[in-house]
């Protein structure tokens, strides 16, 4: 599963910055058919957790209602260079992870 | 020249006339939900406090060709310093099979309270934004959208 997470290129330090991410993933929702007329699993994103620097700063809890490869954009404030990183999990208990580097500078 | 009948005030009759049974419908005619603050999802999440209207904001058009990618904003209005922040909110559609669409966990970190995503939506319905504020205050925000082909109902 690939992911891109998308960043400021450099940012200040206490600047509230949008971080954005794309995860690719069919987010199953259960309720569909496939051409045998059996239900196709459900698989979705349970948890996503966003760490700055290994600190939490954002976590989603996810269902089918939210589309296939969820998109999420939020904001965090900038303190010092470091690894944004994401890390989910889906209901086939498949983990994924994906980071890209912030740097923050005067 | 004084008419106690004047074109005017007919048209404002007819007007208000109309529009009322209109007002008393949902958009498609369906029986109206109750209100955002008495839905069982959104007090589960309230923990039975109760929900007052404002401070969010739900951005979602009101019309999607598709239901199985809207694009949806939460704002809300808060400083989002140490002793007054949003902690969590929640979206939840009106009628979706599952009704708790997302809930989306922040803190004073965050610098602002503002969070984008993209939402499958199984009809026409009305969805509720509801923040959980540091203070223990709820407030929420509630949309209408017209769903002209829904998620959920492909490929079946």
């Amino acid at each position: 599963m690939a992911a891109r997470i998308q960043v400021p290129e450099q940012a200040k330090p206490g600047e509230v910055i949008e971080i954005r991410v794309l995860i690719q993933h069919p987010m199953e929702t259960g309720y569909r058919y496939d051409e045998g007329g059996q239900t196709i699993a459900r698989n979705t994103i349970r948890t996503l957790i966003c760490r700055y620097s290994g600190t939490e700063i954002f976590r989603a809890d996810l269902s089918p209602g939210i589309a296939a490869n969820p998109y999420l954009q939020f904001t965090t404030v900038a303190r010092a260079s470091g690894d944004i990183e994401f890390s989910w999990v889906d209901d086939e208990g498949v983990a994924g992870s994906e980071r890209t580097r912030l740097y923050v500078a005067a | 020249m004084k008419t106690g009948f004047s074109r005017r005030g007919f048209l404002a009759r007819v007007a208000g006339a109309l529009t009322l049974p209109m007002l008393a419908r949902t958009a498609h005619g369906q029986t109206p939900a109750l209100a955002p603050a008495l839905d069982p999802q959104v007090q589960a999440f309230t923990r039975g406090a109760s929900a007052r209207p404002g401070r969010v904001t739900l951005a979602l058009p009101s019309l999607a060709d598709n239901g199985n990618s809207v694009p949806a904003r939460i704002t809300v209005e808060s400083p989002m310093t140490a002793a007054d922040h949003v902690k969590a909110i929640r979206l939840v559609s009106d009628r979706n099979p599952e009704r708790v669409m997302a809930t989306f966990h922040l803190g004073p970190h965050a610098g602002r309270a503002d969070i984008s995503t993209r939402v499958r939506l199984a009809g026409s319905q009305r969805v509720t934004a509801v923040a959980e504020c540091s203070d223990g205050t709820f407030w929420y925000d509630a949309r209408s959208i017209v769903v002209t082909i829904s998620a959920c109902l492909d490929e079946s």
